[in-house]
């Protein structure tokens, strides 16, 4: 069965319909959200945390957040402020041939900057090789970093984070 | 015997709420908790809430306990610790409740309890199931966020309810491998967005799929899983063994009613709340006059809806003595368009309809 | 094991006192519960029950379920995922009901 009830994992069909992902017009003009929200959980610090007004829950607060994609400057605040972790941000047009993805991770150990890493899907499976362009952890983000990673362009709407590692030996007493 | 106008059964989310609300209208509050520590599950809640951005969603369970506590502190409400309640009974035209404390009998007078006891974890029965290794998704989840303790290596979660999928996503970040979620329904229980983050991390989650039984001799090494069909029955040759040395259960909550019980409280039956509850009224209040009770005793839910009902019941306590007579009524409403607003869309929807049928039984019940 | 550095929470503090386990030193820290720590050191089988001497360890974690009891200081039936450590603390695999000093 498909679908994130049966899966965990939004279904291509569930990502057309959800109404926090914009056009692919907009996709071309730069960096923008992805919320990947799509049940309707009673949740809305997304719609807060974004000073520019671009995601509207609304009430009831079980409503699905509704993207702007006019209104969003993919400043990526929404990232951390989602308890989901469902919100994602893509510039697709990073070069001709890459795009950024930046995804909330929280997990040790970090990756460097700078470095190549494993990249994978919404089912954690490798996808492709990534360069880790920055990590972001700041204290508005509360623990969660924000990972930006430099993909294949072909991979923008897929890869959503990268391959977690092990157990790593640096928690082990 | 100490004495007090409202005593609090439970230091959690609902019973810190209550006692906050209490005092701020003046009432006289008192805590009381079997644990060492007050806060409930509170504390070990890491992940972001869930709900109304003004009411803390997207801040972590912990950081909500720590400001609860320090607003209690700051009311001055007394908090008695180490000491689990035993009795509930009617005493001179109020109540007295009895507990332990270092080892002697003590009892307290109030005039309003509220019982904000929580919920227990439930077991599932399996060959294995006695195993070292075997243990509650909560039992894991204490270990590894307050005691920093990993109870495992390779874990196995049984049940896909919002527990099962957040104890595994904490597991993962404790540095464990969860090797597999499987869950008996065809479908996850939980938020899809809780399933989507174990799934990232590589976790895979079976549907129809439950746990025929724990290998092992003098501890978990290993667990035979099997695929259901349709009528929940086991599909012959769809088994297979996972490596693994503990067994997490996150198989639903069991409301922690016996004080209730005790005190003659007219109860209902309502299985999506967790089996028998005490029938309550807009109040919090149960069938006998001057009890009410708040959060998972009602009815196992999220914190966000135990701090809710904890608010309503120390605001209706403290009314019922006369206080706050007049933002009373302005409060509860705020609060009940609160709790109804956490309790829409397709996951709230079943816990809103059975909270209005035990809502109704309050109306049917003798007072 | 234990879990030092953590994503989300600080960094951990070090054990800072020792219990014994059937006569071994284990280390833990102050305010833990027994469970915590014998868990920590890789300890799984708590007690022995008294008819089959099966193995049993923590289950529950909030003093319901009775299976992490064991002898605590020469007083059996303690359960051990709700008392804290204490320096010094003797701590035995109960076998069976277990059986009071003095009885």
């Amino acid at each position: 069965m498909n679908g994130i009830r049966f899966t965990g994992i939004a279904s291509a069909e569930e990502l057309l319909a959800c109404p926090g992902i914009t056009s692919e017009e907009r996709f071309n003009k730069g960096p923008v959200a992805v919320i990947e929200c799509v049940q309707e959980i009673p949740c809305n610090p997304c719609e807060h945390a974004c000073s520019s007004g671009a995601i509207i829950v609304g009430q009831p607060i079980t409503r699905l957040p509704v993207l702007d994609g006019v209104k969003c400057i993919g400043c990526g605040e929404c990232l951390a402020a989602c308890p989901g972790l469902a919100i994602f941000l893509v510039h697709k047009n990073y070069t001709d041939t890459t795009s950024l993805v930046e995804f909330p991770y929280e997990y040790l150990p970090l990756p460097e900057e700078g470095t190549a890493v494993p990249c994978g899907g919404r089912d954690g499976a490798f996808i492709a090789d990534g360069k880790v362009v920055k990590i972001k952890k700041t204290k508005h983000s509360d623990g969660t970093a924000l990972i930006l990673v430099e993909v294949p362009k072909e991979f923008f709407m897929d890869i959503r984070t990268i391959c977690r590692k092990g157990v790593s030996d640096d928690r082990q007493s | 015997m100490k004495k007090t106008q409202i005593l609090i059964v439970g230091a959690g989310p609902a019973g810190l709420c209550a006692a906050i609300e209490a005092a701020r209208a003046g009432a006289k509050a008192f805590i009381i908790d079997e644990n060492s520590k007050p806060g409930g599950q509170l504390f070990k809640q890491i992940h972001k809430f869930f709900g109304s951005y003004e009411h803390r969603a997207g801040v972590r369970g912990y950081a909500i306990g720590t400001d609860l506590l320090r607003e209690t502190e700051e009311l001055g409400v007394e908090v008695i610790l180490n000491a689990p309640v035993y009795g509930l009974f009617r005493h001179d035209g109020g109540m007295m409740v009895s507990y332990m404390k270092d080892g002697r009998e003590k009892a307290i007078l109030a005039e309003k309890i509220i019982l904000a006891t929580g919920a227990a974890e439930n077991a599932l029965a399996f060959p294995g199931g006695t195993l070292p290794g075997v243990m509650g998704a909560g039992c894991a989840q204490t270990m590894i966020n307050v005691n920093r303790v990993l109870p495992g290596g390779k874990i196995i979660m049984i049940g896909s309810g919002n527990v099962g999928l957040i104890v595994a996503y904490q597991l993962l970040q404790a540095g464990a491998e969860v090797s597999a979620l499987i869950e008996a329904a065809p479908f996850i229980g939980g938020y899809g967005v809780h399933a989507s983050k174990i799934r990232r991390a590589g976790t895979p989650i079976f549907v129809s799929h439950t746990i025929e039984r724990a290998l092992g001799k003098t501890r978990v090494d290993a667990v035979e899983i099997v695929r259901l069909d349709e009528s929940f029955q086991p599909v012959p040759g769809a088994r297979r063994v996972i490596e693994a040395d503990t067994v997490c259960l996150a198989v639903g909550l069991s409301p922690l009613t016996e004080l209730a019980w005790m005190a003659g409280c007219d109860f209902t039956w309502i299985p999506q709340l967790g089996g028998h509850i005490p029938i309550h009224n807009e109040n919090m209040e149960t069938t006998i006059p001057g009890l009410y009770a708040a959060g998972d005793i009602t009815g196992s839910e999220e914190a966000s809806t135990a701090m809710e009902e904890g608010r309503l019941a120390g605001i209706a306590a403290a009314e019922a003595l006369g206080l706050t007579a007049e933002r009373a009524k302005d409060i509860k409403l705020e609060v009940w368009a609160r709790m109804n607003a956490l309790r829409t869309g397709p996951f709230g929807q079943k816990r809103f309809e059975a909270k209005a049928q035990l809502l109704e039984s309050a109306k049917g019940a003798a007072r | 094991m234990r879990v030092v550095k953590h994503p989300i929470l600080p960094d951990d503090a070090a054990p800072d006192c020792i219990i014994y386990h059937d006569g071994q030193p284990v280390p833990a820290k102050s305010g833990e519960p027994i469970a915590a720590a014998l868990l920590a050191a890789g300890v799984r089988v708590f007690r022995e029950t008294a008819k089959k001497r099966n193995p049993r360890g923590i289950y529950c974690g909030i003093g319901r379920c009775t299976d992490c009891v064991m002898v605590v200081d020469g007083e059996p039936n303690v359960r051990t995922c709700v008392t804290p450590v204490r320096q010094g603390m003797e701590v035995r695999t109960q076998k069976g009901l277990g059986e009071w000093k003095n009885s």
